[in-house]
């Protein structure tokens, strides 16, 4: 693994209080020289059934697909067994997770997370004598 | 010494596998007889189908995608979906990445309907990353009146 995983999975010790089934998204998570990139596939999840925050250095995402079903229909095969995903995530301290830039857009949540300003790398001058 | 723990991750990831497959089979009636064509877990994209007296309701769980590339056919009752999901992020160099998990690139899932659809009555909606086809079912026969004749 990279020496620098400045984003990494936190194991959740504690139980769940719910009992749903919660769906773990899959992600794609990369970084840049100023910041990391989180991408979530979210089907389903509009902007007003997400959540995303961040307490203290745990980042979580939360949503809540909503499928439109009609009355009275029997479900005759199902891969997606729950509408709720979440997944949860530990930030490093160089991130500012204040400055969190987040984007849902057909299902797909796209997280921006900075790095502060003095953990950016700086490029060094090499003067010639 | 590494040998032997790779034997042991081996076993680990075989009896995971094993749990996997039994809590599967806790919904073993829903989907005590495998379609044929039914993907294994993780395929791209999932797929939910239900049913109606009126239509035979299928959802595509498939992010990020322009619908008008999305290709959807209906031959007498397999349904295909196929299309590509380009991922522009993957092409970058100047980034690292930690995780990747995503599906990126072309996919293609066929699912057999119930026998008494009508293919001529086809609606797909694309919402939120979710493609919703309705497939109609064919109107109901309507009950014969059998008249029964005295000798």
């Amino acid at each position: 693994m990279a020496e620098t995983t400045a984003i990494s999975q936190t194991q959740e010790t504690v139980p769940a209080p719910r009992r749903e089934i919660t769906l773990i998204p899959p992600v794609d998570v990369f970084e840049d020289e100023n910041g990391l990139n989180l991408h979530a596939d979210l089907p389903g999840v509009a902007p007003d059934q997400l959540d995303v925050r961040v307490d203290r250095n745990t980042l979580t995402i939360e949503g809540k697909a909503v499928i439109e079903t009609p009355e009275g229909m029997e479900a005759l095969y199902a891969e997606v067994r729950s509408p709720h995903y979440r997944r949860s995530f530990t930030l490093s301290s160089e991130l500012e997770p204040e400055k969190i830039e987040a984007r849902l857009k057909d299902g797909v949540l796209q997280l921006y997370i900075p790095k502060r300003e003095s953990a950016r790398p700086r490029k060094i001058q090499i003067k010639v004598a | 010494m590494f040998g032997s723990l790779a034997s042991l991750e081996d076993d680990l990831l075989r009896q995971f596998d094993q749990l996997a497959r039994e809590v599967e089979s806790l919904f073993a009636p829903l989907r005590s007889v495998r379609d044929i064509r039914a993907a294994g877990r993780g395929a791209f994209p999932a797929v939910n189908v239900g049913v109606t007296p009126e239509a035979v309701e299928v959802y595509v769980f498939v992010p990020g995608i322009d619908p008008n590339a999305l290709e959807v056919s209906l031959q007498d009752n397999l349904l295909v979906i196929a299309g590509e999901r380009k991922l522009d992020y993957l092409e970058r160099e100047d980034v690292n990445f930690y995780l990747r998990e995503r599906h990126a690139g072309e996919f293609r899932r066929a699912i057999s309907l119930p026998e008494d659809i009508d293919p001529e009555r086809v609606e797909a909606t694309y919402r939120n990353g979710i493609l919703r086809i309705r497939v109609h079912k064919q109107e109901a026969v309507k009950p014969r009146h059998i008249e029964v004749k005295t000798g």
